[in-house]
């Protein structure tokens, strides 16, 4: 055999390990993907872990890629194959891809948490990382990007003398775009109304304001959560519904709130053992993947163009800005959002508030508005009073 | 005080360790909140009475974001939880060289479950457990985390991933304890209740259970005799069911309530329950006929706990009170033996090292009590300056207690 024809051999060779390599990272990538409820899978999961952890930090990118896709379970069981192997070459002083996970981290068509994690690793070994990649962060898909983005640009404007105004009310203003955690939300809003500017939280967060409300229905005893009084078969906003005191009739609600806090125990009546339902339309510009975010001390149930979405039965256990989070698909054009919010019987002080903050927003947490501009989708979402039309016939039925 | 019954041949010793594990005694390791066998007594342990930053403190080393659990012991490493991140949900396992306070490795996850706690808590706020070859991480999210002692991902599992209304909004706290093969985890809430006997060597629920829909935080205990197989004890609302850890057969209830915070404590042949106060129940003999339940040995309102648990050292029942009053009674009667005036307030759970037990306050303020004479004497008072309310770990003659951004040991 001459030496070309070795040589020849031997990149056959490589290529076909390397083939065989590719192929086997990607069985043990499916395996780990394969992982589901209950533990289902958990033992070929962990198999496949170990075999990747052995993996060379040149795979590293590639596993990262393993993310798309992939569920909350599996990705935890990823993320632990990219910590061993990173730490293991770490341990043994040997090099990481930097170019490669610098470019991964860059590609925004990745999966957030698998750029976070490249991220997360790069820095380990490149102490520029940060003040490189994080200001072009801003209105990046990961909120732990944006975030420390959105902290940079605070701590900046913080650091402005008095005289620098105007420059502060400019960093504050870009910090704000790329914001959704509350706790920096109204740390700028503060910090900017100090300045002289308002911000629009309500838009900011794109809290739902503007309600029908009909009730009270029956929940001594808790018994309403698991009946479908009538708005729950039939959404006729015209009907007279036959409820826990007599006949009601749909109301309104509306809050001015700024966090967007539509306040049932203040606005309509600080009901107990009762059942409210509150249902408004949304107009989405195309057919799209949201997020419902509430916040809410009472039980509740959501269902959205007449489909169940979720529903949880606490009662007085705290409330916050995002404290439940539903996935939910708009279809272009009108949605409508119905709403049960229970209260209880409970007399003591701390257990009164019968109140709900609900958002609609993208996987991140930035806020996705409806079509038209606040005050036209105000008019347009309220719904008139005594207008006997059906808005949906499609929550015939709608029971859970 | 109503003494029920009075049995003076009953044999209370201090640590049912002595039939559980050998290893309990020798003190070699803490596998999990409140010790080995759920006890909270490190017999041969003994423990300075005073420390500051320059004495008796062999190191002290950083932790991330938060964490109210405890730390555990393995051998030649101290594990602890914690969570960080704007949301929580960032969730740590540290491991740290016992002697030196390196750090060996440190793992994270992400939360799939719900993260929001009240302030005074976080996500790692249950402690976690290990079998002496794995360690078993629980946290307010519900999510299970199995790693070997290197830090190698064995399994997880999401709790409320897989059953969605499966969360408290004011947190999670119940720590898992391992007996024999099985993981037994308390999911408690309001709305989605079971628990649960996970296969420690897959993370497969062996059994589930639904449990009373009301919040709670106690901790599952074990009890065990010489004549007997291991018995999981799950505290609710209810009162205490009694199950196989292997199967979750039900074996029996006591029906009368109990604490929701603090959890109960086991003697050789008795169960202290927070209940109506205290409750003392006999653990095993043939069960009540008419009730189906242990006979209740004795009852006394005056002794209910706080927040901490009670714990019970050489047949003496010690319980802290709200107002921070530590109270001794007869373990066999239930008489009060004595009172002690201790600085709160108190969320950590007390430890025995040999005559002494340790109080952390919410302060981060240790007062030691002396226990071996006929009255309790406060004979350390020691401050890390920093909120403790995490239960300390003692193996042999070190402890080891964590803050949301400190680990300590504590040793000579």
């Amino acid at each position: 055999m001459s030496g070309f024809q070795r040589g020849l051999a031997a990149l056959i060779m490589t290529a076909v390990a390397a083939n065989a390599s590719a192929a086997d990272l990607s069985s043990q990538l499916k395996a780990v993907r394969d992982v589901s409820r209950e533990g289902q899978g958990n033992e070929a999961a962990a198999a496949a872990v170990r075999s990747l952890s052995a993996a060379s930090a040149n795979d590293l990118t590639q596993i990262l890629a393993g993310f798309e896709g992939a569920s909350p379970l599996a990705a935890n069981y990823l993320r632990n194959v990219v910590e061993s192997v990173a730490d293991r070459h770490l341990a043994a002083k040997k090099p990481l891809p930097t170019k490669q996970l610098e470019a991964f981290v860059l590609d925004r068509s990745n999966d957030p948490r698998a750029r976070r994690l490249a991220f997360e690793v790069l820095a380990k070994v490149d102490s520029s990382a940060s003040d490189r990649l994080i200001p072009k962060m801003l209105l990046d898909p990961s909120p732990e990007f944006r975030r420390d983005a959105v902290q940079r640009l605070v701590a900046e404007a913080e650091s402005l003398g008095e005289d620098s105004a105007d420059k502060a009310k400019q960093i504050y203003r870009k910090a704000l775009s790329g914001a959704t955690d509350s706790d920096l939300v109204k740390k700028i809003s503060k910090s900017l109304k100090e300045l002289g500017d308002e911000v629009d939280l309500v838009s900011h967060f794109g809290f739902l304001t503007d309600w029908r409300i009909v009730g009270p229905f029956d929940n001594r005893e808790f018994i309403g959560f698991d009946i479908a009084y009538a708005p729950e078969k039939e959404l006729d906003f015209a009907a007279k519904l036959k409820a826990k005191d007599g006949e009601v009739a749909w109301g309104e609600i509306t809050t001015s709130d700024e966090f967007g806090i539509v306040d049932v125990a203040k606005s309509v009546a600080p009901h107990k053992g009762a059942v409210m339902y509150l249902a408004t339309s949304y107009e989405a510009a195309a057919n799209r993947n949201v997020e419902f975010r509430f916040g809410t001390p009472n039980a509740w149930k959501l269902w959205v163009n007449g489909e169940f979405l979720f529903g949880r039965d606490e009662y007085h256990r705290g409330m916050a800005i995002d404290q439940y989070r539903v996935p939910a698909k708009l279809k272009a054009g009108k949605n409508v959002i119905l709403l049960k919010l229970c209260q209880n019987e409970q007399t003591d002080d701390w257990a009164q508030r019968y109140q709900i903050q609900i958002r609609v927003c993208d996987p991140s947490g930035v806020a996705v508005l409806p079509v038209k501009s606040k005050s036209q989708t105000t008019s347009d979402a309220r719904p008139q009073k005594r207008q006997p039309q059906r808005l949906t016939a499609q929550l015939e039925g709608a029971s859970e | 005080m109503t003494n029920l019954k009075n049995s003076s041949a009953r044999r209370i010793v201090p640590l049912i360790a002595a039939v559980v594990s050998a290893t309990c005694l020798t003190g070699a390791d803490w596998l999990q909140f409140r010790g080995n066998d759920v006890s909270g007594v490190s017999a041969l342990s003994e423990i300075p009475t005073t420390w500051s930053d320059s004495v008796n403190v062999s190191w002290k080393v950083d932790l991330p974001g938060r964490g109210a659990s405890g730390a555990i012991v393995i051998g030649d490493q101290v594990v602890v939880t914690a969570s960080s991140g704007f949301r929580q949900d960032r969730l740590h396992v540290l491991s740290f060289d016992r002697a030196s306070g390196k750090r060996n490795w440190e793992r994270q996850f992400w939360a799939t479950g719900r993260t929001m706690t009240h302030p005074k808590m976080s996500v790692a706020t249950p402690t976690p457990a290990s079998d002496g070859k794995r360690i078993f991480a629980f946290y307010s999210s519900n999510d299970v985390v199995c790693l070997d002692l290197d830090g190698n991902l064995q399994w997880l599992r999401g709790l409320t991933h897989d059953f969605p209304n499966a969360s408290n909004s004011l947190g999670m706290s119940s720590s898992p304890i391992v007996i024999g093969d099985t993981l037994i985890v308390q999911v408690e809430n309001d709305a989605e209740s079971f628990a649960t006997g996970l296969d420690t060597s897959n993370g497969k629920a062996r059994w589930k259970k639904v449990r009373p829909k009301k919040a709670n935080w106690t901790s599952p205990t074990l009890w065990q005799n010489s004549d007997s197989d291991a018995v999981a004890l799950l505290q609710s609302s209810a009162g205490i069911e009694a199950v196989n850890p292997g199967t979750g057969e039900t074996l029996w209830k006591f029906g009368d309530g109990a604490s929701t915070i603090p959890s109960s404590v086991v003697t050789v042949d008795s169960l202290l329950i927070p209940s109506n106060g205290l409750t003392a129940l006999r653990l095993g003999e043939p069960l009540d006929d008419e009730k189906g339940s242990p006979e209740v040995l004795w009852n006394d309102r005056k002794l209910g706990p706080g927040t901490s648990s009670p714990i019970v050292v050489d047949g003496k029942v010690f319980v802290v009170n709200r107002a921070g009053v530590l109270q001794a009674a007869d373990v066999n009667t239930g008489s009060l033996l004595w009172r002690l005036r201790l600085k709160g307030p108190f969320s950590a759970t007390p430890v025995a090292a040999g005559k002494h037990l340790i109080f952390f306050n919410e302060k981060g303020d240790a007062q030691v009590v002396d226990i071996s004479g006929a009255e309790g004497e406060i004979v350390g008072e020691n401050t890390v300056g920093e909120t403790i309310l995490s239960t300390p770990a003692i193996a042999d003659n070190e402890m080891f207690v964590r803050s949301d951004g400190h680990l300590w040991k504590i040793a000579e």
